[in-house]
């Protein structure tokens, strides 16, 4: 077993909020400058930055999972990652379906264009990404195992759109692949406060929207290779596999 | 002033927790976040909400409300609805805004 930094919650160019440097190659480049070994692409309800991150992530060495950071009904923010660029289309076209029509306004929310490894422009979404989707946690959650994906509500305890801010504790009936925690979070007295996390994995990411943010945090992972399949049996503590310490 | 008075007097659905319809309102309660009405409504207050996730009917039953108003004609979650029979507080459903629907019931608590 190998130790892997991986930081899974980052937005691209593609988010409205996202910085305009935030191009694949700037990504790659600075992730693998910063010694992580797995990233996630987690653009604000759309995945159609990821298959270029995915293939020059290939090109030069860093695992790149593709997903989105979707907002749900309850305006509750949750990770999602798939496993190949297939799923990924079925999920993007899940997304068209239910994000609602409301459209982008560049000046006060920013651009959201998706670009290749030159950064020239491959698309714009017209409708204004950081809306909630017309479907519920419950909802989301079952689409996401329908394709085999990874459900990981975001920094449960952020005073907005979390969780605990949103729907007031963990529903009972969701049963996350992990969590997310973000940095200024004590990992350890918030699972003391809510015993009923105790048996999920926690992963600490950096959320970075600029350059300078990518690999601020990120969760250290025993795996045998940096993969899908890996991470997934150790957000779900199966055959060794493990999170072993946020950074 | 009892939860079915106000029903009467606001137009509103019953939608589960009939049993609770007696319940005595003593004020209300308008808000979309669950961990602001945990620590902010009171016990025997309605609450009005735009969510209709199962937690909704958890929480007003934690913090004892005499009823859930949910806004705008929202179709509330099976779960959310079989919650409320469990617990028999009534969730009810109205056409109203939360703006105008809070105003109603304002002026109905207050007169």
């Amino acid at each position: 077993m190998k130790r892997f930094k991986a930081d899974l919650h980052m937005h691209t160019v593609l988010s409205p909020c996202g910085s305009l440097e935030m191009s694949p190659t700037v990504i790659v480049e600075t992730a693998l400058q910063r010694g992580l070994d797995i990233i996630g692409i987690t653009d604000h309800n759309s995945t159609r930055q990821c298959a270029e991150v995915i293939k020059l992530g290939q090109e030069k060495g860093l695992t790149v999972l593709g997903g989105a950071e979707v907002t749900t009904k309850e305006e509750v923010h949750c990770l999602t990652f798939f496993e190949n660029i297939e799923k990924l289309e079925a999920f993007q076209m899940y997304l068209d379906a239910h994000l609602p029509n409301i459209q982008n306004d560049v000046d006060k929310f920013g651009h959201q264009v998706w670009v290749d490894a030159n950064e020239e422009i491959l698309g714009q979404e017209e409708r204004l990404l950081i809306s909630g989707l017309d479907q519920s946690i419950d909802e989301l959650e079952q689409k996401v195992r329908q394709l085999d994906g990874l459900f990981i509500p975001a920094h449960i305890f952020r005073p907005s759109f979390s969780i605990y801010s949103q729907l007031g504790f963990m529903p009972f009936d969701i049963k996350p692949d992990a969590i997310g925690m973000s940095a200024r979070v004590n990992v350890d007295e918030m699972l003391g406060k809510h015993p009923e996390l105790k048996k999920l994995t926690v992963l600490r990411s950096s959320d970075a929207h600029f350059p300078d943010q990518i690999g601020s945090h990120y969760s250290i992972v025993e795996l045998a290779e940096a993969s899908f399949d890996e991470l997934r049996k150790a957000l779900r503590k199966q055959d060794g596999r493990k999170v072993v310490e946020l950074k | 002033m009892k939860v079915c008075d106000i029903i009467e007097k606001l137009n509103l659905k019953v939608i589960g927790g009939e049993e609770g319809l007696q319940n005595e309102v003593t004020g209300g309660y308008t808000s979309d976040l669950l961990s602001d009405v945990m620590g902010n409504v009171d016990e025997g207050q309605i609450w009005i909400t735009l969510q209709t996730h199962r937690n909704v009917m958890a929480v007003a039953s934690l913090k004892e409300v005499a009823a859930v108003i949910i806004v705008k004609d929202l179709e509330a979650d099976e779960n959310t609805i079989s919650q409320s029979n469990d617990e028999g507080i009534p969730l009810l459903s109205s056409s109203m805004e939360a703006y105008e629907l809070s105003g109603e019931l304002y002026q109905l608590l207050k007169g």
